[in-house]
Parts: C-alpha cells; structure tokens; sequence
C-alpha cells in the first residue's frame, strides 16, 4: 500500500504555535493496513482522542435483523482478547476505568465505530489503546451478554413505543423511505431474530481495515499517530475492500399519518429524503435552511411558530445528508388543540420559502453567522476529531474545512431557490402526526 | 503495581502543569459589586461570555412559580434600546450562538462567540442586566411559549412528572418542592408584573457573577468589565430567609401514573452538603460513595444489577453535596423485564446494606480518584464546560477558587468514612420513594380540559 508522507507538516507544526487550533492541519495517509488514516497534532493538553469508523450502519442490518448494527457496536466490549488473555466485560470495564480512558461506540445509518479518549500518561495510554485494539480485533461476543442486552434492547423498544417522539421518529423514518433500509429500524421481533452468528458475521463483514476511518488528535507526532493506526487495525478481520453500496433511494408520494397519543401536545414531523453528503447543493441548502428553520431565533419558522404566535417552545427545520439522501425534515410540538393550526402555518411558511427563497438580508445574514461561527465549531479536540471522521467518511476533500467560508460565500439566491425545489418537493412531503385530534 | 503508577502520574501532573494552573483564573469585584472571573484559554480565538444571576426557583412563592423561569425568556423580549428578539440577532450576526437556563439556584445567560465580539457581547448583556423592558403583549405570547415547554419537558414526560411530585412530597415547607418551569396553574395566572418585579428584586450587579473562558487576556478583561458594566448601580438585595424542611420523621411513599411500559422507581434520602470545605467530612464520603455506586462504566449498580443478577434495565445514583438548598442521595432505575418495582427496591436497598456490612475496597476508590484526575483534563477541552464549572460554584456558594480543594479532598476520602456514611444516613426515616406505574397507552387518556382556564 502506498503510503502518503506529509513531512513537512510536522516541522511547520512545530515552528507556529503549538497552542492555536485555528489553523488546523489534518496529515492523511494510508495506513499499512489499508485504513484512511486522518490526524492533527494539538501538544496543548496531554489528551488523545482516537475515532474509528467503519462502513457498518444500519442500512446493512440483514432484511428482518434490524438492530444488528447497534448490537454488533454495543457488544463489541463485552468480552475480546487482550494480549493473549480473554478478558470478560467486567474486566475490561476495570482496566479501562483504571486508565482513565473513555471508550464509546455509535452506529447511525450509514457508518459505526469505536471512539476512545485518554490521558496520554503512560502506562495509561498503552493501557487504553491496547483494549482499544482489542475489541476491534478480537471480540468474542459472549452468549449470556447477547442475550441479556437483546432483552434491554427489546425493553427499550417497548419504552420507546409509548413515548410520542420516538413513535413519530419512527413512524416518520418508514414512510419516507418506503421499502428501503434506512427506513427501517429496530422491532422487537427483529431484535430477538439476531443470535451470535449475526454479529460474528456482520463483524467480520464490515469491520475491516480496508474500509476504515481513522481519526486522531491529540498530544501525539506523526510517528506516533502512525504507530497507533497501525497496532488498532493491523489485525481486524479481512472483510472485502468495497461494501455493496444499499439500494437507491425513492421518493415518497405525499401523506399525512396520524398515531393516537394522550400526550397533551401533538408532536408533528415533516419531510423526505432531500441530500446525499456530496451533493453540489449541499452548500446552498445549508445556507438556505439557515433562513427557514436552521438559524434559531432568526429563522423564518421561530418567528412566525414560537416569537408571533406562542405555538411551540421547539420548531426548527434541517437536512440531515448522508451516504444516500438523508432526510430534510420540520419539527415541532404545539398543544393538540391547535396542532391543525400550527400545521398550515408551517405549510404557509414552507410554502413562502420555496417560492421566494431568501431576501438579500436574510441571505447576507445567513453567511455571515455560518462564515464567522466558523472558529466555535474548531475551538476544542471533540470538535476537530468530528470534522476528521467526516471529512475520512465521506472522502471529503482534506481542505474542507479552509474551504468552507468561501464556499458559503459564493451561494447565490437562486441556487438557494433552485436548490431547495430540487430536494424539497411538495408532492413528495410526509406529514407525521402522533397525538392529534 | 497500579498503585505506584497512578502515584507517579500525579508527580507528572503536577510537575507539568503547575506553573499554568496556579495563576489561572483570575478575579476581581467592581466597586459596583459585579464579580468577575477569567480563565485564559488561548486554544482557540473563541471565548464563553456568561452571566450568572444568584436567583432561581428557590427564591420563588407559592402562587408565582415559574417566575425566574419566565423572566428568563422575556430577557430576549427587549429592552431601552433594543427590540424583541433584536438580541439574538446581534449574536447570530457575530457567528455567535447564545442560550440560557434557570435552575434551583440560579439563572444563567451565555453567549458563545469569536473573540473580536467579545465587547458587544458585553454590552448586550450589560444592557438588559439594567435597562429591561417588559410590556403585557410581549409576556402574552412568551408565556404560551412557556406552557408548551412545560408540557414537552414535564406534562408529557412520565419520569419527569414524577420527579416533579416526588420533589412535591420529599420537600413540604422548602421551596425545592416547586417545579423550576412552575406548576401550570402559577403560568396561567402570571402577568408581567410579576416578571418585572422579579426583575428589580434579583437583577443587579451585586448579585451578579460575570464568567468569562477563552482568548482573552485578563486584564484587559477586567478593563473592559469595568467600562461595560460598571456604571449600573447596586441594588440592595431582599432579605434571603433561612429555609430548612422540617425533620422527616417517617418514610414517605407516593405513585405516579403515566403512559409507560417499563416502571421507574426513584428512592431520596435526605442528606447533608458540603457547608464546610475545610472541616467537613460526611459530605466528600457520601460523594464518593455515590462515585463507587455510579461514577463509570465498571461501578457497582451497573456491574451487579444490570449486568450481574439482571434486575434492572437501568440503575443509578446520584449526590450534588454543593447547593443552595437541602441535598438528597438519589436511586433510582428501571427493573428488567420480568423483575418487579419490588424487586428493584429490594436490590438497591441490598447494595446500600453490602457497603454498611462490608465496606468498600481499596482499588474501587483509586478507580475514582484516577477517574478524577482524568476529568480534571478533559474538561480543559471544553471552554464551555470549564465556564460551567466556575459558575455554578460561584452560585451555590463555593466559590470557583475550592473546586480543586473540594476534590482533593474527596480524593483523601477513607474505606472506613464510605462505610460509615453508608450506616448513617440510609435509614427508612428520611426516605421518600417514588413509583412509575406504567398506564397502557389506550387507557392513558387524561379527562378533558377543564372550560374557563386561560390557555
């Protein structure tokens, strides 16, 4: 594998200040393995933060194991060998306490991972990158602790049942995406479906070194850096080099569904699928969406829902892009009695907004808050290590992150306007209702 | 082994860091009685510019409850110079964002922003400490605003609603039996008088704490604090009541019903906090023991009821020694499937019991000190989180300057003071218990809403 050598960072690291993260310089090169590894150096706290990620979303659970993903994720520390001993999940809860490490795992749709923080005091730190290493490496994914976390898991489902967000959340997620996987998500009886040859296999599918991301930042050099990609995925499991992409997304034909609640609000999503990460509009709809519902207090819907008319203490609008289209989706709660307003209002505000985009001071005001913020989404480690995943995710171009200010700066009105009828489309909205009367 | 290494770590730690840590933050009080604390924080060209005010919910009366809460949201609504909602335009138009809270104790504004818009920040925030202006159109909308939070965070939220009713019981004369958001009745009947006169009671600069972490030098900080908020007067401050609940003197017990398939169970005892740094004891062990329950991933209630017997779905316990008011030591959780509310009781009583006959172990309280000694870094990786921390200290009467102090001490805590707070203070006598019964969707219906009420 041919490995990318930017050698001249580290001594330009050195020379500027050691202590600024507003330039920040992400080193990329090919681990030996074959991961995508991604790093800056920031020598100002004795901290590192290690994030790997693998194409193993939901929308690869097996038709009929939805949740597998999660499970797989979720049970990777509940047993693995660790240097030549097999440790169970109280013993690895132990050693990396003892540590001082944080070590968390995610699955959304697209991508799930592992990430670690820890102190970069030895023997703390070889501590907490060796457990690391290990439940990647070598998960034994012990009988009894599936069962036990497929009966939380099923409980949690049933919880989630009677509560009016997670009903519309999933109710909302099906009928966008009719027959497709990312609309499908964890049921009882898919859950009980996943026994301990799912999550070996899906394991080995999808947590190869081929296919991984590999963040790091931290109180480490680049020799380092190298060093510690290498011993975390040396030995993952040989999954294939590519993931059959999932099948293309369909739009769904326009709807409203309402779900009883007695809740004393309705809680009302609406929306469909709108963007993949790397569409060309992803700036103008993200400059756009500031306008509509994304900017908060300044937005078009906080005004007319919440600042004129007292409808809701939440309402906010957003795309939520992803490997394929992700979701645009509006979000409110209002009283019952006046969900039916509330909803024609926010159609009324929509519907303004598509036919008429922006005004030259909503648009002016729009990039200035999303140019000048620029520095509060890079002033800490946790924020850096996010942009570090995504940028290695979704092969982003290595300047993102310089490039952003100049790319929101060259949105126009009528890419917004064009943008928005491209990806949100009217006929095609779901109305999701849980609680209405 | 462990041992001499983690003692070799805190050489390192304090060798390392000594110089930075010692002169940083910085403090100074304005003639005015303005506190202000800087923490320079060169990271990045970023800063958290917060105001905190030493009033919240325990300061409110029966029949204006939520009135801290809802002052809170009409400090958005304008003032002398400045329309509604015109704030938040201003720090969005820097690349800002801003927010605020209201707790027990307090009431908090922040705002987020490049450094280069530190100076207006202050002087928005300057403004509307003194120059506030409250109308009864403006309330009217906000206060609908305020019904739909509550009925998002509380009325349609089981566990919520039942913390809500278990403060309600647990506390019977003190004002930590009133919900922060206010009981619905209170917002249907508030008018913006009472939001003005809580404004001119509490809003000053003496009772004022000024917090600022990021890019800054500090003083250069203070040079500016003096300019921006120096010329706003004091106020004299109301008269603060001692407020202490009546002994308990029996177990108390109440049930709750909400839409839910899993039951929920909350146990509180009633406990002292920290009153003395120096000399106080019971409140750093009843910290730790709280730690040794629920601090990490391999503490107690996780290892033996989640994952070991299988008897909760979730479990946890929780301690704040630090606070204005009255402390309680909290359990609570989920039983597992299959298990009972009943069972769940029984095993957490039985944790309790284990540590009153046996105690706890040594290497249990170095996982805590090294968990502490992690978090002390990891929050220098968060300019918001280090604001946070300075602040509530600030307003529960600490002071920002013992936080290392409170937790060196909890790190001097002994196996033998755990055990022996573990036997005092969990008696049935000053316990009150809180059930979720879960309701069935179908039969969850509340009745209809009563005519007559202004909504």
């Amino acid at each position: 594998m041919k490995k990318i050598l930017y050698t001249l960072l580290p001594l330009l690291a050195c020379l500027a200040s050691a202590t600024t993260l507003a330039g920040v310089n992400i080193e990329h090169w090919t681990a030996a393995s074959g991961a995508q590894v991604y790093f800056v150096a920031n020598r100002s706290l004795p901290m590192l933060d290690v994030q790997i990620d693998f194409t193993a979303g939901s929308v690869y659970d097996p038709a009929g194991k939805a949740g597998l993903a999660g499970l797989t994720v979720g049970l990777l520390d509940a047993g693995a060998r660790v240097g030549g001993a097999l440790l169970d999940e109280e013993q690895i809860a132990t050693k990396l306490v003892d540590s001082g490490a944080h070590l968390s795992g995610s699955a959304d749709h697209d991508r799930a991972g592992v990430s670690l923080r820890t102190l970069t005091s030895q023997p703390e730190r070889e501590a907490a990158l060796d457990l690391m290493g290990a439940v990647l490496a070598a998960p034994s994914f012990p009988d009894e602790v599936l069962a036990r976390e497929k009966a939380r898991s099923i409980s949690a489902i049933q919880e989630a049942a009677t509560q009016p967000d997670s009903i519309a959340a999933k109710r909302f997620a099906a009928a966008i995406y009719p027959n497709h996987p990312y609309g499908v998500t964890a049921s009882e009886e898919s859950i009980a479906r996943i026994g301990r040859d799912d999550l070996l296999a899906f394991w080995r599918g999808h947590f190869g070194a081929r296919q991984a991301v590999v963040a790091i930042i931290g109180d480490v050099s680049r020799a380092e850096a190298e060093a510690i990609a290498d011993r975390l995925t040396d030995a993952l499991p040989q999954s294939a080099a590519v993931t059959p992409a999932p099948p293309a997304v369909s739009l769904p034909q326009r709807e409203t569904i309402r779900l009883p609640h007695p809740a004393t609000q309705s809680h009302i999503q609406i929306g469909m699928p709108a963007e993949k990460r790397t569409d060309a509009d992803y700036f103008a709809l993200l400059v756009g969406n500031y306008t509509l519902g994304g900017g908060g207090f300044v937005s078009r819907l906080v005004q007319e829902v919440r600042e004129k008319r007292g409808y809701a203490y939440s309402v906010y609008s957003y795309f939520a892009p992803r490997k394929l289209e992700g979701p645009f989706e509006i979000g409110l709660q209002t009283k019952r009695e006046q969900a039916g307003e509330a909803i024609k209002l926010v159609e009324a505000v929509l519907a303004d907004f598509l036919r008429q985009g922006p005004t030259p001071a909503e648009l002016k005001a729009a990039k200035q808050n999303l140019i000048d913020g620029q520095a509060l989404r890079l002033d800490s480690n946790a924020k850096i290590l996010g942009y570090l995943s995504l940028i290695g995710f979704h092969k982003l171009p290595l300047t993102y992150i310089e490039d952003f200010p100049r790319r929101v700066e060259a949105v126009t009105a009528q890419q917004v306007r064009e943008a928005f009828a491209r990806h949100v489309r009217p006929e095609n909205l779901v109305t999701v209702v849980v609680g209405g009367d | 082994m462990l041992r001499i290494s983690l003692l070799a770590f805190l050489g390192l730690m304090t060798a390392s860091f000594s110089g930075a840590l010692l002169a940083n933050p910085y403090e100074k009080t304005l003639a005015n009685g303005l506190r202000v604390i800087v923490k320079e924080d060169h990271r990045a060209p970023t800063v958290v510019h917060m105001v905190w005010y030493r009033a919240g919910a325990i300061d409110e009366v029966d029949g204006a409850s939520g009135v801290a809460h809802v002052l809170e949201h009409m400090m958005f609504k304008g003032t002398a110079k400045l329309g509604p909602g015109e704030f938040s335009k201003r720090v969005a138009a820097v690349g800002g964002r801003d927010n605020a809270f209201t707790g027990r104790d307090y009431t908090a504004y922040f705002q987020q922003v490049p450094i280069r818009a530190l100076p207006q920040m202050m002087a928005l925030e300057a403004d509307r400490m003194a120059n506030l202006k409250l109308d009864a159109k403006e309330f009217a909308q906000e206060i609908k605003v305020v019904m739909e939070e509550r009925r998002l965070r509380t009325d349609d939220n089981p566990t919520a609603l039942l913390h809500e009713r278990m403060n309600a019981v647990a506390f019977q004369a003190h004002p930590y039996r009133r919900p922060i958001v206010g009981w619905m009745n209170d917002l249907e009947n508030m008018t913006y008088r009472d939001a003005q006169d809580w404004y001119r009671r509490w809003y000053a600069p003496n009772n004022a704490t000024l917090v600022v972490v990021g890019d800054v030098d500090h003083a250069a900080l203070f040079r500016l604090a003096e300019k921006t908020y120096g010329g706003i007067r004091r106020h004299v401050l109301p008269e603060r009541r001692p407020l202490v609940e009546p002994q308990q003197l029996g177990i108390k017990r109440l049930s709750v019903k909400g839409p839910a398939k899993l039951p929920y169970l909350a146990m509180a005892w009633k406990v002292p906090k920290l009153k003395d740094i120096e000399r106080d004891r019971d409140p750093y062990a009843l910290e730790m023991l709280a730690a040794v329950l629920d601090g990490h991933e391999a503490s107690r209630l996780a290892k033996n009821l989640v994952r070991g017997q299988k008897i909760a779905q979730s479990a946890g316990a929780g301690y704040d020694s630090t606070l204005r008011g009255e402390a309680q030591f909290v359990l609570d959780g989920q039983p597992a499937e299959g298990k009972s509310v009943a069972d769940l009781e029984a095993a957490l009583r039985a944790e309790i019991k284990r540590i009153q006959d046996e105690g706890v172990t040594a290497e249990e309280l170095a996982r805590i000190k090294t968990q502490i000694i992690a978090s002390q870094i990891y929050k220098r990786d968060s300019m918001m989180g280090q604001a946070m921390e300075i602040g509530s200290a600030e307003m529960n009467g600490i002071g920002w300057s013992n936080i290392d102090k409170i937790l060196d001490k909890i790190r001097t805590v002994t196996a033998e003071e755990v055990q022996a707070a573990a036997k005092k203070y969990f008696g049935d006598d000053t316990l009150t218990v809180a059930v979720l019964d879960p309701q069935p969707l179908a039969a969850a219906s509340r009745g209809p809403v009563p005519s007559g009420l202004r909504h």
